[in-house]
């Protein structure tokens, strides 16, 4: 059994939902994401989410894509993150590690060298933005073959039939997205949310989590019932942006804002 | 089967490339465009309907110009203009989005949007969205802002708003991105006009095929001007949407050859350039698999050109299929040459082409006295000089 669906298995004997962080891989560079991620784990965060810096990421608000050009701007690559989660794994044998990005910098490396590599180092799953169910035969069927798991994304736009398509294919856990828009979004409606993942949830057994537009213990709180796990990403990423010296301070005190509204019943 | 009709495939591909490489949340309604697109593609009404625009609101069809002086001058081929530049707007854009807007409405779509790098597309996505009372926002890049400031001007008069983009290179490629981000968020009740025969299925289709009336007006007019089909078709190619509308008709016409010719900046040397095509690599980038200027690790490059509308990493999917498999060829002209050639047929023939045509010139300049004075070239005009006086005068140090 994988890391992912171990750890959905034992959140849910203890009742418990799975708080996903996000950050982007060598933001602002590539040991204060090492130390950002122990620090996750430590305060309570139950899968990493690495982001993949991309030049063109268009699915991303502005907090991500900011991320994303200070990760460019100290030349990380994907090579380098698959070496960074190599070092993660040196302490750390449990957390899952789940690689999400854009299709480009994944085929420059290559599907082949990628997913073994991966594999070797310690990456559980793969998330492709911009990677249709209708396109993914072509990058992750080595991914599967190394037992990597393919996240799969459902929008609120997803017509049911797809739905069950995309399920199909998904493994580790489901992603919804809550909203119609942009990572780090404002306007996330939990009756809407409410519909869709209870449909989901009956056309799937993968865990579902919600992402896109959850910022705190608030407005996780809002969600957190209605599925397995929340996603949170802009707003780490703000803090890893933010002043160098209280990124320790910031990401503990947004951590356990999180991790005790996702606790409380 | 012939090539034409074998593409796009039904998953929106020419050969490997095209497709929909998008995030979930527009897939649903790409599909939906592309459904409504086939069913209302050879509706007589529809087509009646664009037709009819095109003639009084455009101004089709635009003349085939025999280039009597500058031909002469070059002493080879027969040069012949064809005369987008005298399209409404001033280029061969308006015959796209004449087309796309009326697609809108069919769907039910209130809120327009779209991205320009020169701002051609910018204007001429106002233009019908004025006509039509519909609410447009334009995205543009800060740095194209700055070097088309007339056409920002336009598109604002026109009643549009226009939001600089100031992520990533400032320029159409990041215009393109915001514009896929606004598209995402209000996907319900909003058509995104894209201006080339770029991003995923079924843009590239859509965008050639309402573009493809100045091919199949050069085919008539060489019949009944020339008497014969041109040898050889030249057109820029930045996203590629004038070129795919002059190639396509010819496609199955092998006599007649096809160049595209792309920004080559500073010299494809320098690095400093906008030619996929001839200096990049397959990848994926704005929803399609295409040539593309990268990095080994895949982050795009940034382009440079004298001309905003061919400032573009990538490229329109079939134009990488015709290259892949021969049908067409894919050269560059630089920075200088494409000067040069703006102010050769300007002072010759008295007219003024766009900076982005004048990289088709420039090659025609080269091309055009090496071959026989039996042959016929016919280069698309495809946009009226104007909006570039700003550039040009900057470059020889006057300030207007």
């Amino acid at each position: 059994m994988g890391r992912i669906e171990t750890t959905f298995l034992d959140l849910a004997e203890l009742k418990q939902k799975a708080l996903i962080g996000y950050i982007v891989s060598g933001d602002p560079n590539v040991s204060s994401t090492l130390m950002a991620m122990h620090l996750m784990v430590e305060e309570g965060v139950h899968v990493i989410e690495l982001g993949i810096a991309f030049s063109d990421p268009m699915a991303e608000g502005p907090s991500i894509q900011q991320g994303h050009e200070r990760a460019l701007s100290e030349k990380i690559s994907l090579k380098a993150t698959l070496k960074l989660v190599k070092s993660f794994r040196e302490k750390d044998k449990k957390t899952p590690v789940v690689l999400m990005g854009y299709m480009n910098t994944f085929e420059a490396l290559g599907s082949e060298v990628f997913s073994s590599t991966a594999k070797d180092n310690g990456v559980d799953g793969v998330l492709i933005v911009d990677m249709p169910l209708e396109a993914s035969d072509e990058f992750t069927e080595e991914s599967r073959k190394q037992g990597l798991d393919v996240i799969r994304l459902i929008a609120p736009t997803t017509t049911e039939s797809r739905i069950k398509k995309i399920c199909k294919q998904a493994s580790g856990y489901v992603y919804y997205i809550s909203l119609k828009g942009i990572t780090g979004a404002d306007s996330i409606n939990p009756k809407e949310v409410e519909k869709k993942v209870l449909k989901l949830k009956k056309v799937t057994d993968l865990p579902v989590v919600i992402g896109f537009g959850i910022k705190d213990g608030k407005s996780a709180s809002k969600v957190k019932d209605l599925a397995d796990g929340v996603v949170v990403g802009s707003a780490l990423v703000d803090i890893m942006g933010g002043n160098k010296e209280e990124i320790e301070k910031h990401l503990s005190i947004k951590i356990k804002d999180l991790s005790k509204a996702l606790h409380k019943t | 089967m012939s090539k034409k009709e074998q593409v796009p495939d039904s998953k929106g591909r020419f050969g490997i490339y095209g497709g929909v490489y998008v995030a979930e949340t527009l897939v649903p309604a790409l599909e939906e465009l592309a459904q409504k697109y086939e069913l209302i593609k050879d509706d007589k009404e529809f087509k009646a309907e664009v037709q009819d625009d095109l003639e009084k609101f455009v101004g089709r069809p635009s003349p085939l110009y025999f280039a009597k002086h500058w031909s002469k001058k070059l002493g080879g081929a027969k040069v012949y203009l064809k005369r987008e530049d005298l399209n409404h707007t001033g280029a061969h854009k308006i015959n796209n989005t004449v087309g796309q807007i009326l697609l809108a409405k069919h769907m039910g779509k209130t809120r327009i949007i779209a991205e320009t790098g020169a701002g051609q597309h910018g204007v001429a996505t106002a233009t019908v969205a004025a006509r039509q009372g519909l609410e447009c926002v334009i995205y543009m890049g800060e740095e194209d802002i700055k070097r088309q400031s007339l056409n920002v001007y336009r598109i604002k008069i026109l009643g549009a708003e226009v939001v600089s983009v100031n992520s990533g290179t400032k320029t159409l490629k990041d215009a393109m991105n915001e514009a896929m981000r606004d598209w995402v968020t209000n996907v319900d009740n909003t058509y995104y006009i894209i201006g080339s025969v770029a991003g995923p299925h079924p843009y590239p289709q859509i965008v050639r095929d309402f573009n493809s009336i100045v091919g199949k007006e050069v085919l008539v007019q060489s019949k009944n001007q020339i008497g014969k089909m041109p040898d050889l078709l030249v057109a820029c190619v930045g996203g590629g949407s004038n070129a795919m509308g002059l190639f396509y008709p010819f496609i199955d016409i092998s006599s007649t050859d096809l160049v595209g010719v792309e920004a080559g900046g500073l010299g494809l040397d320098t690095g400093k350039h906008a030619a996929p095509l001839n200096a990049g690599s397959e990848g994926v980038l704005h929803g399609m698999r295409t040539y593309l200027m990268q990095t080994e690790e895949g982050q795009i490059q940034n382009t440079h050109s004298i001309s905003a509308g061919l400032d573009y990493p990538g490229v329109g999917p079939e134009h990488a299929w015709l290259k892949d498999i021969g049908r067409a060829d894919y050269t560059t002209a630089n920075d200088q040459e494409a000067l040069d050639a703006f102010k050769e047929l300007t002072l010759v023939e008295g007219i003024m082409p766009a900076l982005e045509t004048a990289h088709a010139l420039a090659y025609v300049k080269k091309i055009a006295p090496t071959m026989d004075s039996e042959k016929v070239i016919v280069v698309n005009i495809s946009g009226r000089g104007d909006k570039d006086i700003n550039t040009v005068a900057d470059i020889e140090g006057i300030k207007l």
